[in-house]
């Protein structure tokens, strides 16, 4: 080894540890401390901050933030499939289809969600538009409420799952599809018996990154979810900011982090890589 | 059914962009409701004169513009150092910073700093973000020139040492060129990453460090404006031309 290689590596190594191992420490400790006076952290040592995970109260958070991810990941994956099929076959313009799907993803998460506050709200364009037809005559309450917040995870999170399904789409061989094809079996037999066999490791991949992020949303649900949904997200910013109760923040994060890690663990085993 | 893929994709682009489309249009409308009484530019002088509008926008091209630099630097470094010698826990440390979860980042940073503050007699504020966002953008660089050097023919660099120069030289005067697009679209994604991110910057930002994204959301949850209609148009055209830049760079 040469002392200069080493020296490339030296100020990532310096910036990670400052950055991810000395935070994460200190996040470890902090939750197991006790709420301090003034919202800091104060001794004695104590694992209440996780026993209140499991008070029904925030346990319901929890089960609700899971449920929201998991529906929306479904919907991505669903609504994801058949447009990565779409890719995988569209020949020379393959590039000119994937670039629209990456595009809108690199243009500001914000953004997008305030363009769905634009469209959802009472006087926005949807209601205006139903209302200007006669189909309607009170506004259709769209926004703040937990369909609004799946609503907005799918648009911010469908590229996640378009991208790993056209690869393994990509390279799936069609002489299986052929020969499914040849030795009688409908169209929808293959589609369930060959082709998402196939593409599961596309779906593990796809999946992952899409749950993982909407766990831990916090933006969608503030805008889009009003204060009626709360999420994993909301409840640790919180706790750092408004409620001043760091070690509970430090718990619920902690909690979220190794929620969130064992799933990249389970898929990651299989060797399969993410990145 | 290869129609009826065709046609399903094409819902799917509409769902996809046509509300930045409707946001856009809206920008130029003359009435502040959701119906169309004309065209007007007024909305974006009316945010060019909004004072902390543009006030958060310059803190947040300093914020981008430092970050950018310091991330694409030791990114940049770093996938080099990787590349010649792997480093499992580098490597494994740059991969939890781009899988944990944005409010965790964002938490566990500001645990640190207010700790780190019991010593130092600082505050929170640019430096701080600018720390944040170097954090969470280097990993990004990294990916991007790693890829890059995967297609770099080693026996070159051991050429120009075999010819006599040193490993600095060799890196700066071969290896460099050939990265250099990789390194231009690497730090284009840093800029972008920076200048859009919300979660982890209100955390750590300080009373006179706002960014625009903190301003958009402030604005946000007060309602509807057709002012922040036109600040997302511009941000939407600003991002999506370096984008568009960087992908043609990356594809170079």
């Amino acid at each position: 080894m040469k002392p200069l290689r080493s020296l490339f590596l030296a100020p990532a190594a310096a910036l990670m540890i400052v950055t991810i191992a000395v935070p994460l420490a200190i996040i470890c400790f902090y939750s197991l401390l006790t709420r301090g006076a003034y919202g800091g952290v104060e001794r004695p040592w104590t694992t209440e901050n996780y026993r209140l995970l499991f008070d029904p109260l925030y346990g319901a958070i929890f089960l609700r933030s899971f449920w929201i991810a998991a529906v929306a990941t479904a919907l991505c994956l669903v609504l994801g499939f058949p447009l990565a099929l779409f890719i995988a076959r569209s020949g020379s313009r393959k590039n000119l289809y994937l670039s629209l799907v990456i595009l809108p993803f690199w243009t500001s998460f914000l953004i997008r969600t305030y363009a769905w506050m634009f469209l959802l709200r009472d006087t926005g364009l949807i209601n205006t538009g139903l209302q200007a037809a006669g189909l309607i005559h009170t506004p259709l309450p769209m926004l703040y409420n937990d369909g609004a917040v799946i609503l907005g995870l799918v648009y911010g999170y469908l590229p996640f799952t378009v991208l790993p399904l056209y690869a393994t789409l990509e390279r799936l061989d069609k002489s299986l599809l052929e020969a499914a094809a040849d030795l009688g079996s409908p169209p929808w037999n293959t589609l369930f018996r060959v082709m998402l066999p196939l593409c599961a490791p596309g779906i593990r991949a796809g999946a992952i990154l899409v749950f993982v992020p909407c766990l831990g949303t916090y933006l969608t649900s503030d805008l889009l979810g009003g204060s009626k949904t709360i999420l994993i997200g909301n409840l640790v910013q919180n706790q750092f900011t408004a409620a001043r109760d760091w070690p509970f923040g430090a718990a619920a994060s902690l909690t979220l982090m190794a929620v969130a890690m064992a799933l990249l663990f389970a898929v990651r085993r299989q060797g399969e890589e993410l990145l | 059914m290869k129609r009826g893929l065709a046609l399903y994709a094409t819902a799917v682009y509409v769902f996809l962009h046509v509300p930045l489309l409707i946001l856009a249009v809206f920008s130029f409308n003359a009435s502040r409701f959701t119906v169309w009484r004309g065209f007007t530019l007024y909305w974006y002088q009316a945010a060019a004169a909004d004072r902390e509008l543009v006030e958060s926008a310059m803190n947040s091209l300093i914020i981008a513009v430092g970050s950018t630099v310091l991330a694409t630097v030791i990114g940049t470094l770093g996938a080099y150092g990787l590349w010649k010698r792997g480093s499992n826990w580098l490597a494994g440390s740059l991969y939890l910073s781009l899988v944990t979860p944005e409010i965790v980042t964002g938490v566990s940073l500001l645990a640190f700093f207010q700790w780190v503050f019991r010593f130092l007699d600082l505050r929170l504020g640019m430096h701080t973000v600018i720390l944040a966002h170097v954090a969470f953008s280097v990993a990004y660089v990294v990916v991007v020139v790693m890829a890059r050097l995967r297609t770099f023919d080693p026996a070159l660099e051991e050429a120009a040492l075999d010819l006599g120069a040193t490993e600095w030289v060799a890196f700066r005067k071969v290896t460099l060129p050939h990265l250099a697009p990789a390194v231009a679209a690497a730090a284009m994604l840093a800029f972008t990453i920076s200048i859009d991110d919300y979660v982890i910057t209100s955390l750590v930002a300080g009373v006179d460090s706002q960014t625009l994204p903190m301003a958009i959301y402030a604005l946000a949850r007060r309602g509807v404006n057709p002012m922040l209609n036109a600040v997302s148009t511009v941000v939407i055209v600003a991002l999506g031309a370096i984008v568009l830049f960087s992908e043609r760079l990356r594809s170079a």
